[in-house]
């Protein structure tokens, strides 16, 4: 099996990344926005997983994308709870909708 | 090749994630998304991230994005479509961040930096697996960082919990 060109990895991963910016950014429901977050935290995981294919011994860039998948998993229930939190109150879950009263 | 069915699943994928308005369109296609990438994690020989990936974000995060859909939107009305603002900045913004991107990647030589000259490209070895490999990293090199992980993931249970309770004592 032939090896996979770096930059061919590097670049779907650059172009997960811009769209993963591009949802946080454009989109106003909070769910889509951390929607957009883990899509840019799976395009560095690809980074990583695709450098840790010249380091077969030590394997750092593998167990650092496990620790980032970790990381990425407490976030997104933290702030799925703050959402529904946030819905409760405002009876919205639109950024742009959610201002303070009083 | 394997691998450009692949990214170009992820990509097409990603992208409809973007452009569509339903939530419930979106979050399936972040599935697809995060497949993809899965399928490309054995690709590039990191099969037990693979599996973790599966497990982790296509069984634990999906699920709980779909939740929270359901239960932050009116499935019904109006309130499941998410409307676009900010489409002029944000596709300047991205696509200026893609072509930078790009080009950098395209500019730089990566076969001629000296570590991965140097890389043993025959990977792994005899070993076909790194299950065994992270395990006993995770029990020598990183431990603390484990151990860090594990007080993280109870801290943010607790969290959550408390944070999505009806009604929260006062404190």
């Amino acid at each position: 099996m032939e090896q996979i060109p770096l930059e061919h990895i590097l670049l779907l991963s650059a172009v997960l990344f811009s769209l993963g910016i591009l949802a946080v950014i454009t989109k106003r429901h909070a769910v889509v926005v951390l929607m957009g977050i883990e899509l840019i935290f799976n395009a560095a995981n690809l980074n990583l997983v695709a450098f840790s294919r010249y380091d077969p011994e030590l394997m750092q860039g593998q167990l650092f994308s496990l620790f980032v998948i970790v990381v990425a998993a407490a976030e997104s229930a933290v702030a799925l709870a703050i959402v529904l939190r946030v819905y409760q109150h405002f009876k919205t879950a639109n950024l742009n909708q959610v201002i303070g009263e009083e | 090749m394997l691998f450009y069915l692949f990214a170009a699943l992820a990509t097409i994928s990603g992208a409809y994630m973007v452009l569509t308005r339903n939530l419930l369109y979106a979050a399936f296609a972040l599935l697809l998304t995060l497949l993809s990438v899965a399928g490309i994690f054995v690709l590039l020989f990191a099969d037990f991230l693979a599996v973790i990936q599966l497990m982790v974000y296509v069984g634990g995060v999906l699920v709980l994005i779909l939740f929270g859909i359901m239960l932050s939107s009116r499935v019904k009305d109006k309130s499941v479509l998410s409307e676009n603002v900010n489409t002029g900045w944000g596709i300047a913004v991205a696509g200026l961040l893609l072509l930078g991107l790009s080009y950098t990647i395209l500019q730089t030589n990566y076969v001629s930096l000296p570590w991965i000259e140097a890389a043993d490209t025959d990977l792994l070895g005899a070993q076909k697996s790194t299950v065994q490999a992270i395990g006993i990293k995770l029990m020598t090199d990183v431990v603390l960082p484990f151990e860090l992980a594990s007080l993280l993931l109870l801290i943010a249970l607790m969290g959550s919990a408390y944070i999505a309770t009806d009604k929260p004592t006062k404190l």
